[in-house]
C-alpha cells in the first residue's frame, strides 16, 4: 500500500474508533454492554494516543525538517479543493494524548450517570470524535467540519443531562459558539480565496508562493480578526467568554471535563494553527489588540472567581483566566511563549478536568455546589478532598504539578519581548498567580477544612472505585507533566518552531498600528 | 348585438365584487362565495372572448367548462373542510381560525 | 560528590511513600521511616560538608563552587535561558545543608513525643519530609529559577503544616494568610527573576557582566524585586504579618519552618545574590539595611507586649532575621580580610543565621515542651515551671542567654559581629541595633521569668500537674543546647565569608563590651520587673503607657490594615464589581443580543399572520403598484 493511504488510515483510526464505538453503543442492550463498549473504546484510544506519541518521537528524530508527519490526503470535494487531509506535529500529538486521557477518565467519571446512559454516551462519543478529528486534520474545511461535530452534541448533553438552568445554558453556549463559527467560516473562506482558491490545506497555504505573503496584507487584516475571534470564542476570549460560566455550571461532569479540558483547547489550537500561522502579517500587526483582551481575561477571570459562590462558577472563571493565558502567550509570538501556551493547554486541560470531575463527585453526594453550604469535607470524604487540594495546588501553579511549568514558560517567553507594552502586560498577567492563590485557598479552606456542620453530609461516603480510577489517572498525568516536563516540552516545541519561524519571517515584526509601541 | 364592453363590464364588476368580498368578509362561507364570483367572472371572460374574437375556436368554452368543474370540486372540498372546522370549533369565522398557527 | 543527590531524593521518596501509603502504616512505622530518611540525609549533609571543606582551595584562597549534578529540567528554547535542576555546593549552601538537616532531624525526633497519638501523624511526617526536601533543594539551587521552584514548595509545605489542624478555624486562616502573603511577595520575586534572566541571559549564578551593563537601572530593580520576595518569606515589615499567625501550626513545625529554616530563605537569597548587590546595586543595598533595621525594632517592640509565648518567639524571630538582613545590608565591599570591615556583615549574617537557627529551634522546642505540659500558649497559664521541668528550664535559659548575646553562648559571637559591622557602616545604625539587642534581652527574659518563675497558676496545675517531657523531646533540647554552647567557637570565617576566602574573626571588645553591658542591664531590668511573685512594676508600666501597650499588644494594628485592604478594597471594590460587570454588562450584552433577535422575530412575525385575506390584500396592492409602474 502506498504511504499516503497508510497514513490516512493510521491517523483516521482516531475517528474510526469512535465511529465503531457509536455502532457498538447503538447495538448495546444493557448498561453493562454500554460500559464495556465505552471502556474498550476509550482505552483503545488512549493506547493509540500513547503509541502515536512514541511513534511520532521516533519519526520526528528521523525527519526533523517537515512541518507535519504522517501526512496523507484524500480528495473529497473537488470543486472547492476540499480534502480529507491528515497529519500531526508535536502540538497535535500532545493534544491527541490530552483528549484521549480526558475521554478515558470522562468515561469513568460518568460511570453511574442516570438516566439515558446509552444515549449520553452516544453523544459523548460523537463529541470526542469531533475533537479527535479536529486535531488530526490539516485541511481547514475538514477541521471546521469536525469542529462543528464537536459543538453540536454539547447542546443535547447539557440540555438533557445538565443541572440548574440547563436549557438556558445549553442554548447560550451553543448560540455563542455558533456565532463564533460564523465568523470562523467567513475567515476560512477568506483565507481560501485570498490565497488563490487552490487548496484548503493549511501547510500548502502557508508555504505556497514563498510563505508569509501568500495572502496580501490588506486581506490578512480582515481575515485575522474573524478567525481569531471565531476560535477565540471557544477559547474563552474576553469578552466572548460568558458562555463558559453558565455552560460549565450546568453541564454534567464528564461534559464539563471534556469541554473545559479539550474543547476549549480547540480554540487555542485553532488560533495558533490557522489564525496565526496562515495570517502572520496580520498577527504581527493586529496582535496587540487581542493581547490586551487576553491580558484582561487573565486578571479579570481571576478576580471574578474570587467572589463566586458556586464551585463550578469558580472553576469556570478560573478557566477563563487560564485559557486567557494560553491566547496571551500565543500572541507573544515567540518560541518560548508559544511552547508555554501549548503546555498551558495541556496543563489546564488536565487540571481543570480533574477539578470538574471532583466537583461533580462532590455535587453528586452533597447535591449542592454552593460554597456557603459546604464545610469540613476533609473528614467525610478524605480521598476526594485530598485530590481536590492537589487539583487546587496544581491550579495555583505549585511546582511539581503541571501548572507551574506552563506558567513559567509563558512568563519567561513573554518577558523576552523587550518593549514596555509587552512587559507591562506580562507583569499584569503575573499578578494572576496571586489572585489564583487567593480564590483557591479560600475555596479549599471553606469547603474542605473546618468541621462539618451539616448533618446530612456526615453520612456521605468517599469515592467509589470508578471515580478513583478517573481521578488517579488525571493526578498521575498532572504530576507526570509537572515533574518531568522536558520531553513534552521538547516535543511540543518541534511543532511550535515552524509556526513561530513562519510568523517571524513575515516582513514587519513591529506593529505599526499599536499606539503603545 | 350586445357589445363586448358591456359584457366585460359585468365580468369586471363581478370580479371586483368577488375581490372585495374575499378581502372583507369574515365568514369562510362568504369568502368561498366570493371566490366563486371571481371564478365565474373569469369564465364569462373566456366565453365572451372566444365568442367575439375567435369565433372559429372552442378553447375558451372548454376552458370555462373546465374551470366550472374545478370550481365545483373545490367548493365541495372547501365546504367539507368548513363543516369539519365548524364541528370542531363551532365557528367558521376567518379571523378566529388560529388553532393551526405556531 | 554525586551522593548529594540523595539529600534531595530521600526526603522526596519518603514524602511520596508516607503520603500515598501513610494510611496503611502505623504511627510508629511512619515516624521511623521519616526520621530514618532524615537521619541519612543529615549524615550525607555532614559528609558533604566535610568533603567540601576539605577540598583544596583555589589559588586566591577561595572555595571553588562544586556542582556535582545539573540537568536541564525545562528548556525555554532560548540560548542560555534554561530551567536547570541541580546541586550547587559552595560554603553557604553547605552551611545551610547542615543547619537544615540538623534542625529537621531534631524536629523529626522531637515530634515523636510531641505529636504522639495525634490524628494524621503519618500526614505530618509526610509534610515534614516534603518540607525538608524543598528547603534542601532551595539552598543547593544552581540557579535562581530552581530556587524559586523550591521557594514555592517550601511555601506550600509551610501552608500544609500550619494548617495541619485543619479543623481549627484559626489554623485555616493562618495557613491561608501565610501562603497568600508570601505568594504576593513571590510575585515580585518572579518578576525580578524574569528581569534578571532577560539581562543576564541565564538564570544561573554565574554573573554575566555585559548583560548587566546593558540592563542599566533594570538590574537594581530586579534585585529589589527579588528582595521583596525574600522579605515576604523572611517576614520583613510590612510583609511580616503572616509569621505570628503561623504559630497556629504544631510547635515543632514552628521550630523548623518558622524559626530556623524557611524564614531565613530571604536572607539566604540576598546572600546568594550578594556579589550582584555589591557590584551593581550598592545603593539599593541600603534599602535592605533600613528595612531590616526598622523590622528589627518593630518586632522587638511588639514582642515586649505579647502574652502568647509562641508569638513572643515569633516576633523575636522576625527581629533576629532582620538582624541578619541588616548585616547584609550594611556591607560595602566584598573583599575580606582584616582591614576590610565592609565585608564582615556577610559572614556575620550567615553566622547569625547558623547560631540563630540552633538556639531559636531550641527555644521553640522548649516552648513546645511547656505547651505540651500546660496545654496552653498563654503566659498566664504558666509561671513557676522550673520545678517541674528542669531540663526544659536549663536548655531554655541557655537559649535565652544566647539570644541575648551573653558570652560564651553562640549568639554573642554572631550578634557582636553584626553590631561591629553596623558601627562600621554608621554609628547611628550601630546604636540602633545595639538598643534593639538590649530589647531582645529584655523581652526574652520577660518571657523566661514569665514561664519559669513568677506566680504559679495553682488552679490549673492542681487538676493537671505539669511534668517533664518524654525523652524523645528532651533529647533534641539537650543536643541543640550543646550546639548553642559551643557554636560560638567555630572559626566561622574560615568556612563562610563574602568572597569565600578564609579569615579570622576578631572580637571588637569596644562593641562587644557595650553590647554585653546593655544586655546584662536589660536582663537585670527584666529580673527586677518580672522575677517576683507579683509584678507591680510591670502592671504600673502597662497602666501608665496603656495606649502604647495596647498598640504593641495589637501589633500596631497591621493585621487590621491588611484586612481592610484585602476585604474592603480588593474584594469589595475590585472583585465584586468585576463579577457584577461580567454578569450584567458583558453577559447582559449577549443576553440582549439574544433577546433582540427574538424581539425582532416577533416584530416581523406580524407579516406572516396566516390570514389569507391579508395576504390577498397585499397581493392585490402589489399588483396595482406594479401595474401603475408598468403603465407609467
Amino acid at each position: 500500500m502506498d504511504n499516503n493511504l497508510v497514513n490516512v488510515l493510521y491517523l483516521s483510526s482516531f475517528v474510526f474508533i469512535p465511529l465503531v464505538m457509536l455502532l457498538g453503543l447503538w447495538l448495546a442492550k444493557s448498561l453493562k454492554q454500554v460500559r464495556g463498549v465505552m471502556v474498550t473504546g476509550s482505552s483503545l484510544l488512549l493506547l493509540l494516543a500513547v503509541y502515536l506519541v512514541f511513534d511520532f518521537l521516533g519519526a520526528r528524530a528521523a525527519d526533523p525538517t517537515s512541518e507535519m508527519l504522517f501526512t496523507g490526503h484524500y480528495l473529497w470535494f473537488a470543486p472547492l479543493h476540499i480534502e480529507y487531509a491528515v497529519g500531526v506535529d508535536g502540538i497535535s500529538v500532545a493534544m491527541l494524548l490530552l483528549s484521549a486521557i480526558i475521554v478515558f477518565t470522562g468515561t469513568f467519571a460518568s460511570w453511574r450517570l442516570q438516566p439515558l446512559t446509552k444515549e449520553f454516551f452516544l453523544w459523548f462519543t460523537l463529541l470526542s470524535m469531533g475533537v479527535f478529528g479536529f486535531f488530526i486534520s490539516t485541511d481547514m474545511f475538514t477541521m471546521f467540519m469536525f469542529y462543528e461535530i464537536a459543538l453540536i452534541p454539547m447542546y443535547l448533553l447539557i440540555g438533557v443531562w445538565g443541572s440548574g438552568k440547563k436549557e438556558y445554558a445549553a442554548m447560550k453556549l451553543t448560540l455563542m459558539l455558533m456565532g463564533g463559527s460564523a465568523f470562523l467560516m467567513c475567515g476560512i473562506f477568506g483565507i481560501f480565496y485570498g490565497a488563490g482558491g487552490q487548496t484548503m490545506d493549511v501547510i500548502d497555504i502557508a508555504f505556497q508562493r514563498g510563505g508569509a505573503h501568500a495572502i496580501d496584507f490588506a486581506q490578512q487584516c480582515i481575515w485575522f480578526p474573524l478567525t481569531f475571534v471565531g476560535f477565540g470564542v471557544l477559547g474563552a476570549l474576553f469578552p466572548f467568554h460568558t458562555w463558559s460560566p453558565d455552560g460549565h455550571a450546568s453541564a454534567p461532569t464528564a461534559v464539563s471535563m471534556l469541554h473545559a479540558g479539550v474543547l476549549m483547547k480547540l480554540g487555542g489550537y485553532g488560533c495558533f494553527r490557522i489564525a496565526m500561522f496562515l495570517l502572520p502579517d496580520a498577527a504581527n500587526e493586529l496582535g496587540w489588540i487581542f493581547l490586551i483582551l487576553t491580558g484582561i481575561s487573565v486578571v479579570y477571570g481571576a478576580f471574578s472567581a474570587c467572589v463566586q459562590t458556586d464551585l463550578k462558577y469558580i472553576n469556570a472563571y478560573s478557566s477563563v483566566s487560564h485559557c486567557g493565558l494560553v491566547l496571551f502567550a500565543i500572541l507573544m509570538l515567540n518560541q518560548t511563549a508559544c511552547t508555554g501556551a501549548i503546555l498551558q493547554m495541556l496543563s489546564h486541560g488536565l487540571m481543570t478536568a480533574l477539578f470538574f470531575a471532583l466537583i461533580g463527585m462532590i455535587y453528586g453526594r452533597t447535591h449542592t455546589r454552593d460554597v456557603r453550604e459546604l464545610n469540613g469535607l476533609m473528614r467525610i470524604m478524605p480521598f476526594l478532598s485530598v485530590c481536590y487540594v492537589i487539583a487546587g495546588l496544581a491550579n495555583l501553579g505549585l511546582p511539581g504539578l503541571s501548572g507551574f511549568i506552563a506558567e513559567m514558560t509563558i512568563f519567561v517567553g513573554s518577558f523576552q519581548n523587550a518593549d514596555t507594552f509587552h512587559r507591562v502586560l506580562t507583569i499584569i498577567a503575573c499578578t494572576s498567580i496571586v489572585i489564583t492563590a487567593v480564590y483557591i485557598l479560600r475555596l479549599v479552606g471553606k469547603i474542605l477544612y473546618g468541621t462539618c456542620t451539616n448533618e446530612h453530609h456526615l453520612k456521605l461516603t468517599d469515592a467509589t472505585w470508578d471515580e478513583r480510577t478517573a481521578v488517579i489517572c488525571l493526578i498521575v498525568a498532572v504530576a507526570g507533566l509537572g515533574l518531568a516536563p522536558l520531553w513534552v516540552s521538547n516535543m511540543v516545541s518541534t511543532g511550535v518552531a515552524p509556526i513561530v519561524d513562519h510568523i517571524h519571517n513575515a516582513a514587519q515584526v513591529v506593529s505599526q498600528s499599536n499606539p503603545f509601541l | 348585438m350586445i357589445q363586448i364592453e358591456y359584457i366585460l363590464l359585468i365580468s369586471a364588476v363581478m370580479m371586483f365584487a368577488g375581490i372585495f368580498g374575499f378581502l372583507t368578509r369574515r365568514s369562510t362561507l362568504a369568502v368561498l362565495l366570493s371566490i366563486e364570483l371571481m371564478l365565474n367572472s373569469a369564465d364569462i371572460n373566456f366565453a365572451v372572448f372566444n365568442r367575439m374574437l375567435y369565433p372559429d375556436g372552442h378553447e375558451g368554452y372548454f376552458f370555462a367548462l373546465f374551470a366550472i368543474a374545478i370550481a365545483a370540486a373545490e367548493s365541495a372540498i372547501a365546504i367539507a373542510i368548513m363543516i369539519n372546522i365548524y364541528r370542531m370549533l363551532k365557528n367558521i369565522s376567518v379571523d378566529k381560525l388560529q388553532k393551526m398557527k405556531w | 560528590m554525586e551522593y548529594t543527590l540523595f539529600i534531595l531524593l530521600l526526603p522526596f521518596l519518603s514524602f511520596l511513600f508516607l503520603g500515598i501509603c501513610g494510611k496503611w502504616l502505623s504511627h510508629k512505622t511512619a515516624g521511623i521511616i521519616g526520621t530514618c530518611c532524615l537521619a541519612v540525609v543529615a549524615i550525607l549533609s555532614y559528609t558533604a560538608a566535610i568533603d567540601y571543606f576539605s577540598l583544596p582551595r583555589l589559588a586566591d584562597g577561595s572555595f571553588r563552587p562544586v556542582s556535582p549534578f545539573d540537568i536541564n529540567w525545562l528548556p525555554f528554547f532560548n540560548e542560555g535561558l534554561q530551567f536547570k535542576m541541580g546541586i550547587l555546593l559552595d560554603p553557604i549552601s553547605v552551611m545551610m545543608l547542615i543547619v537544615i538537616s540538623t534542625v529537621s532531624l531534631m524536629v523529626h525526633i522531637y515530634s515523636f513525643g510531641y505529636m504522639h497519638g495525634e490524628r494524621g501523624f503519618q500526614r505530618y511526617y509526610a509534610f515534614l519530609s516534603l518540607f525538608s526536601m524543598s528547603m534542601l533543594g532551595l539552598v543547593v539551587a544552581t540557579n535562581i529559577f530552581q530556587m524559586y521552584l523550591f521557594w514555592e514548595l517550601v511555601g506550600v509545605s509551610s501552608y500544609l503544616l500550619i494548617g495541619f489542624y485543619y479543623t481549627s478555624p484559626a489554623a485555616i486562616a493562618a495557613s491561608k494568610k501565610a501562603f497568600i502573603v508570601t505568594r504576593f511577595a513571590d510575585m515580585f520575586f518572579l518578576i525580578g527573576i524574569l528581569i534578571y534572566g532577560y539581562y543576564c541571559g541565564s538564570f544561573g549564578f554565574n554573573f554575566n557582566a555585559e548583560g548587566f551593563a546593558a540592563g542599566g537601572f533594570m538590574l537594581p530593580t530586579a534585585l529589589v524585586l527579588m528582595f521583596i520576595g525574600g522579605a515576604g518569606k523572611s517576614a520583613m515589615f510590612p510583609l511580616h504579618i503572616w509569621l505570628p499567625d503561623a504559630m497556629e501550626g504544631p510547635t515543632p513545625v514552628s521550630a523548623l519552618i518558622h524559626a530556623a529554616t524557611m524564614v531565613v530563605a530571604g536572607v539566604f537569597q540576598v546572600a546568594r545574590l550578594f556579589p550582584l548587590w555589591i557590584e551593581y546595586a550598592p545603593d539599593a543595598l541600603s534599602i535592605v539595611a533600613w528595612v531590616g533595621a526598622f523590622t528589627a525594632f518593630y518586632a522587638a517592640a511588639v514582642a515586649c507586649a505579647q502574652s502568647d509565648i509562641k508569638r513572643v518567639l515569633a516576633f523575636s524571630t522576625i527581629s533576629q532575621i532582620a538582624f541578619m538582613m541588616v548585616a547584609l545590608g550594611v556591607c560595602t565591599e566584598i573583599t575580606t580580610g582584616h582591614e576590610h570591615t565592609g565585608s564582615l556583615g556577610y559572614m556575620a549574617s550567615m553566622f547569625h543565621l547558623f547560631t540563630h537557627a540552633m538556639f531559636k529551634a531550641l527555644l521553640f522546642l522548649g516552648a513546645g515542651c511547656i505547651i505540651h505540659a500546660v496545654h496552653s500558649n498563654e503566659m498566664s497559664a504558666m509561671g513557676g515551671l522550673r520545678k517541674y521541668m528542669p531540663v526544659t528550664h536549663i536548655t531554655f535559659l541557655i537559649a535565652c542567654l544566647a539570644i541575648s548575646g551573653i558570652p560564651p553562648f553562640s549568639g554573642f559571637f554572631s550578634k557582636d559581629e553584626i553590631l561591629t559591622t553596623c558601627f562600621a557602616y554608621s554609628p547611628f545604625m550601630g546604636w540602633i541595633m545595639t538598643a534593639i539587642a538590649g530589647m531582645t534581652a529584655f523581652y526574652m527574659f520577660r518571657l523566661y521569668y514569665g514561664i519559669f518563675w513568677g506566680t504559679e497558676n495553682k488552679e490549673l496545675h492542681a487538676e493537671h500537674t505539669p511534668h517533664e517531657a518524654p525523652l524523645s523531646m528532651t533529647l533534641p533540647l539537650v543536643f541543640l543546647a550543646l550546639i548553642t554552647c559551643v557554636a560560638g567557637f567555630i572559626p566561622f570565617g574560615h568556612f563562610v565569608s563574602a568572597d569565600t576566602r578564609a579569615y579570622d574573626i576578631h572580637l571588637d571588645w569596644g562593641v562587644a563590651g557595650t553590647s554585653i553591658v546593655i544586655a546584662v542591664g536589660a536582663i537585670a531590668l527584666a529580673t527586677y520587673i518580672y522575677k517576683g511573685e507579683r509584678q507591680p512594676v510591670a502592671e504600673a508600666a502597662a497602666e501608665k503607657f496603656a495606649k502604647l501597650h495596647r498598640w504593641a499588644y495589637k501589633r500596631f494594628y497591621m493585621d487590621e490594615v491588611y484586612q481592610y485592604i484585602t476585604h474592603r478594597l480588593i474584594f469589595a471594590h475590585i472583585s465584586k464589581p468585576i463579577a457584577w460587570f461580567d454578569r450584567h454588562v458583558i453577559d447582559g450584552f449577549f443576553n440582549f443580543l439574544a433577546w433582540g433577535t427574538n424581539a425582532l422575530g416577533f416584530q416581523i412575525r406580524g407579516l406572516q399572520s396566516g390570514s389569507v385575506q391579508k395576504y390577498a390584500f397585499v397581493f392585490l396592492l402589489g399588483i396595482l403598484i406594479l401595474l401603475f409602474i408598468l403603465i407609467l
